[in-house]
């Protein structure tokens, strides 16, 4: 009996590496402190009725965000492993087997768990302020939305401990993925991690698109909303295209696994090709997903930050479409090699040229938008500037890969690998950072302090260019992606020393930010104008943080750039228009439903992994009754009486 | 189907609130009727997103159609007479679901639940029709889902299909009950509303599936 | 909530009692019937051996478009939409990914040398 225990317990928990014992006991002193520190303050109460089951924008966006840094550790973590493994030839630090597994998680987790829920965080902390609305169209699932992809990711990094991880690559390609090579269950979390929370991206894209589409302040056309918002309208559509074609993908080569069905299998007439089609055409997408709400990022910035309206509104509003129709239509430019023939081939490097288009349109705008602006150099504008240059190299380079015969000497080598990274580092973590710094005081009511973030700014930004120059010379070296080691006679060390030196700089870097963070929380006054940057659309019309029904009455948007017209009219001494009187105002309740529903999918979830139908079965049993349960409920909105506007808008405003 | 009541609330909110800029914050019952059609709106988006779905299982059904492994093609396998019952099955169950949709708008309860129940016994019998097809094949034809490349494909389509199905036959169930309950209220109205373009879309889905896999793979 | 109030709403010819949008008994059974007759046609086609080959191919594929042509005017009254019009929007755009995605992997899989 007992050996039995202990042969299970053998299999269930990875075992047999220091490196994972060590995190093994991290995650267990970090679990107790939680709990502890929970109990002892009694804030259970507290943490479940003000975040867990709010279907407030802003906290659930705060809640993003902080998912997103953590999953942004543990991405980077696996960076480091990995640069630290690869910096000499001959290296033992890392098995071949714990490589193959760190490079899988590192690319799910940073597109999907970290740059996923980073946007997500921002859409939904920025959207309903910045269009003047008092939440998103849809709270209760917004709020789904997000613990599915709470559990999805933890499902995902619970692999890490028990199972054993993924190690089939990012997109798990079969036959690798499937039941014959990788008998494991590290496929069957990717499959689940990935495919829960894959609703939950799905659901949100549905979610803004009808924010922005029916829930703008009045006056607000579509071609007077900020850049962002566009933004941010371009990319959900693109997700919503692109989604469904992910869980279809994931869901067959779950029947392949489970199921024993032969749609990417060797034998039985299945066809490994198939899924590398099918899985590009969302991953292609994606990219651009995660891309296109860096580019409002980056307008909104530019704007705010050279004093004048953004240049090319409408060429950039074009761009933006544009990216995201041609975005479906270049997917199998990763897989020119596959031999599809020259006329296939041809086709998408042409549509891949022609997506250069648009993004080359942008930089030209955000580049005349700062010609004769009065510009000041603040962390969100410091990180603009540092993405322009990285992002135009990287698009120069996607464009010498996306040269179909040039690509069977580029594919899978480290030119790629440096060109993805130039992209998705240069654009969507700058990006993203710029955001974060930018709205920052929205969300807490104070900056963060600028020097530690000049300090970070130059570590990531020089600490990438040390980092990934050398790469691009790898690849033409010849050395491919996915290699744990090299000999000396490669003659690949010094590069390598270099890019492995530069990774190391990113990590202080992002030490800095969290010096930065806890520094400023310590340290850094509040912020009582609700204006700090002198900003230009409404969200910075209302103090920081917003209150929970964001504003006391509707905001009339007739121009672009509202909130700054409003602030010229006032300066020239013009009155504010006579504001209409309070009425109560309609709100959402909270609910502890999307929280538990997506725990049950969890459950169901790790049931499938391990095949236990008895964990399964309940599991998708609490799923139905949770939304039956919903479906039954009527009572899910309140109203706000005048009396307590009108004491939250007087604490907010002070007199004003 | 929303757009009706955007187009008319939109109406009356102008004409009720011209003085402060044609915008209620308030309670009113407009507002209740605009968070419906928002709703609408979204399951709208859905549906599409469905659409993808199951194009991308046609996709694969198309792609993989011809790898038969030496197992039962689709010539050998189909058997047309269920396959049509279940099509005017399914065709009729939309129209009636569309007089549901009648009956609630002239206010009619009784009615509503009735043809309501009507299409929920058409999609049960059609459900009934599947599960058999499926379990004929499998027990008297051997073609499981492991058989063949095809044979995955042509199960998975055709039974996502019938999932869906079956999800909604839960849905209108629980519905009926609502109604039951609480009557024609601008919410039970929207529900309505939205299970029956569900129920459109499936027999629209259902016109591919029987064109091309069923008449497709018998021609 | 906020709804924005621009964009002009269509004609504006449906007051509250006509219940224009929500089709009348007459528009649903003319695309019952119409749904009947696409059905038969494509079965007596090729079950019949009336058509073969390409022809056959046509056959079902414009019946089959024509139905869910039907279904979308008569049973979802796509057409009684206001502006602006982001139903049928979505769907268009829904509709060229489906056709991409179908088209574009038979394509890619034909050309794919190795899946042969």
């Amino acid at each position: 009996m007992f050996e039995k225990i202990k042969e299970f317990a053998s299999e269930f928990f990875v075992t047999g590496d220091p490196l994972i014992y060590g995190a093994d006991v991290g995650i267990a002193l970090t679990l107790i402190s939680i709990v502890v520190v929970l109990t002892y303050f009694k804030r259970w109460g507290w943490l479940w009725r003000e975040w867990l089951t709010s279907v407030d924008h802003k906290k659930i966006g705060i809640m993003y965000i902080i998912a997103s840094l953590l999953m942004l550790f543990r991405g980077g973590v696996d960076a480091l492993l990995m640069r630290t493994q690869l910096a000499m030839p001959d290296m033992q630090f890392l098995e071949p087997e714990h490589y193959n597994q760190i490079f899988t998680t590192h690319g799910v987790i940073m597109i999907l768990f970290m740059a996923m829920p980073l946007m997500f965080g921002l859409f939904n902390i920025v959207i309903p302020l910045q269009i003047g609305a008092r939440d998103v169209a849809y709270p209760f699932l917004n709020s789904l939305s997000f613990w599915l992809f709470f559990w999805g990711a933890m499902l995902f990094n619970m692999s890490f401990v028990i199972g054993g991880s993924p190690n089939a690559g990012w997109l798990a390609y079969p036959p690798l993925s499937e039941l014959s090579h990788s008998p494991g269950v590290g496929q069957d979390f990717y499959i689940w991690g990935i495919q829960i929370s894959g609703i939950g991206s799905l659901m949100t894209g549905i979610n803004f698109i009808v924010t922005i589409l029916k829930m703008r302040a009045p006056g607000m056309k579509l071609m007077k909303m900020p850049m962002f918002t566009w933004s941010t309208l371009s990319s959900c559509i693109t997700i919503i295209f692109a989604f469904p074609i992910l869980t279809v993908t994931l869901a067959l080569l779950f029947l392949d696994r489970y199921l024993g069905a032969h749609f990417f299998t060797l034998d039985g007439g299945g066809n490994p090709m198939m899924y590398i089609n099918l899985i590009w055409m969302w991953g292609h997408p994606e990219v651009y997903i995660v891309v296109l709400p860096a580019f409002g990022i980056f307008s909104e910035i530019v704007s705010t930050f050279s004093r004048k309206k953004l240049f090319g509104y409408k060429s950039m509003v074009f761009a933006l479409m544009s990216i995201s129709f041609f975005s479906f239509f270049t997917w199998a430019h990763h897989f020119f090699t596959m031999g599809s023939g020259a006329n296939v081939n041809a086709f998408f490097a042409i549509t891949t040229m022609i997506i250069a288009i648009p993004t080359g349109v942008k930089v030209f705008n955000w580049l005349f938008t700062m010609f004769r602006g009065r510009i000041s150099y603040k962390s969100p504008m410091l990180w603009t500037m540092g993405f322009i240059p990285c992002f135009v190299v990287g698009g120069m380079t996607g464009v010498l890969l996306s040269v179909a015969p040039a690509d069977f000497q580029f594919h899978n080598s480290y030119f790629l690998i440096a060109h993805f990274h130039q992209v998705l580092i240069g654009g969507v973590a700058f990006g993203y950072f710029a955001g974060l710094y930018y709205w920052w005081p929205k969300m807490f009511g104070f900056k963060l302090n600028e020097k530690l973030g000049k300090w970070a700014f130059w570590l990531w930004n020089i600490g990438f260019y040390v980092c990934f120059m050398p790469q691009y010379f790898l690849g033409l070296d010849g050395m491919t992606r996915r290699v744990s080691s090299y000999g000396w006679d490669m003659g690949w060390g010094p590069l390598n020393l270099v890019s492995t030196i530069g990774g190391f700089l990113m990590g202080i870097g992002f030490l800095f930010q969290v010096w930065q963070i806890a520094h400023s929380i310590k340290f850094m006054e509040r912020d009582t104008t609700g204006d700090p940057w002198n900003g230009r659309t409404l969200e910075w019309s209302i103090p920081s943080p917003a209150p929970v029904y964001n504003f006391a009455t509707l905001p009339q948007a007739t121009e672009q750039d509202a909130w700054w017209e409003e602030k010229q009219r006032r300066e020239q001494g013009q009155k504010p228009a006579a504001q209409p009187p309070l009425e109560p105002i309609h709100m959402p309740r909270n609910s502890g439903i999307p929280f538990i529903k997506s725990f049950c999918w969890f459950v169901a979830g790790f049931g499938f992994v391990f095949d236990w139908l008895w964990i399964a079965i309940p599991g998708l049993a609490g799923v139905a009754i949770c939304m039956l349960i919903r479906s039954f409920t009527y009572n899910t909105d309140y109203y706000i009486p005048v009396d307590e506007i009108k004491r939250t808008e007087a604490a907010l405003r002070g007199s004003v | 189907m929303e757009t009706t009541f955007l187009g008319r609330k939109r109406k009356r909110l102008e004409a009720a609130h011209a003085d402060i800029g044609g915008h209620s914050a308030g309670g009113s019952h407009d507002e209740h009727h605009d968070h419906e059609s928002l709703k609408t709106f979204g399951f709208w988006i859905f549906l599409i997103t469905d659409c993808i779905l199951f194009g991308t299982l046609f996709a694969t059904y198309i792609v993989l159609r011809g790898n038969t492994n030496g197992g039962p093609t689709a010539e050998e396998l189909f058997q047309m007479p269920g396959v049509i019952a279940s099509t005017f099955i399914l065709l009729t169950s939309s129209f009636t679901s569309g007089l549901a949709v009648l009956s609630m708008n002239r206010g009619n309860v009784k009615g509503l639940i009735g043809w309501l129940a009507v299409t929920a016994l058409l999609g049960a019998s059609f459900i009934t029709l599947e599960i058999t097809e499926f379990v004929h094949m499998v027990q008297a034809e051997n073609a499981t889902i492991g058989t063949s490349a095809f044979l995955s494909a042509f199960y998975t389509l055709v039974g996502t299909h019938g999932l869906h199905v079956s999800l909604g036959l839960v849905w209108m169930v629980a519905l009926m009950i609502q109604l039951a309950r609480h009557g024609i209220t601008a919410v039970t109205k929207r529900k309505v509303n939205v299970i029956s373009l569900y129920w459109h879309f499936l027999d629209v889905v259902w016109i591919f599936v029987f064109t091309i896999v069923y008449m497709m793979g018998v021609m | 909530m906020a709804q924005q109030p621009n964009g002009s709403h269509g004609a504006g010819g449906h007051g509250h009692s006509s219940h224009k949008g929500h089709g009348s008994f007459k528009s649903y059974l003319i695309g019952f019937l119409l749904s009947i007759v696409l059905t038969i046609i494509p079965l007596v086609a090729i079950l019949k051996d009336l058509v073969e080959g390409t022809a056959a191919l046509v056959v079902l594929l414009v019946t089959a478009v024509l139905q869910f042509i039907v279904q979308l005017l008569f049973f979802m009254h796509l057409n009684e939409e206001d502006k602006p019009r982001y139903n049928l929007m979505t769907l268009i755009f829904g509709l060229v990914i489906v056709l991409t995605i179908v088209a574009g992997s038979i394509w890619i899989m034909t050309n794919n040398a190795v899946a042969h």
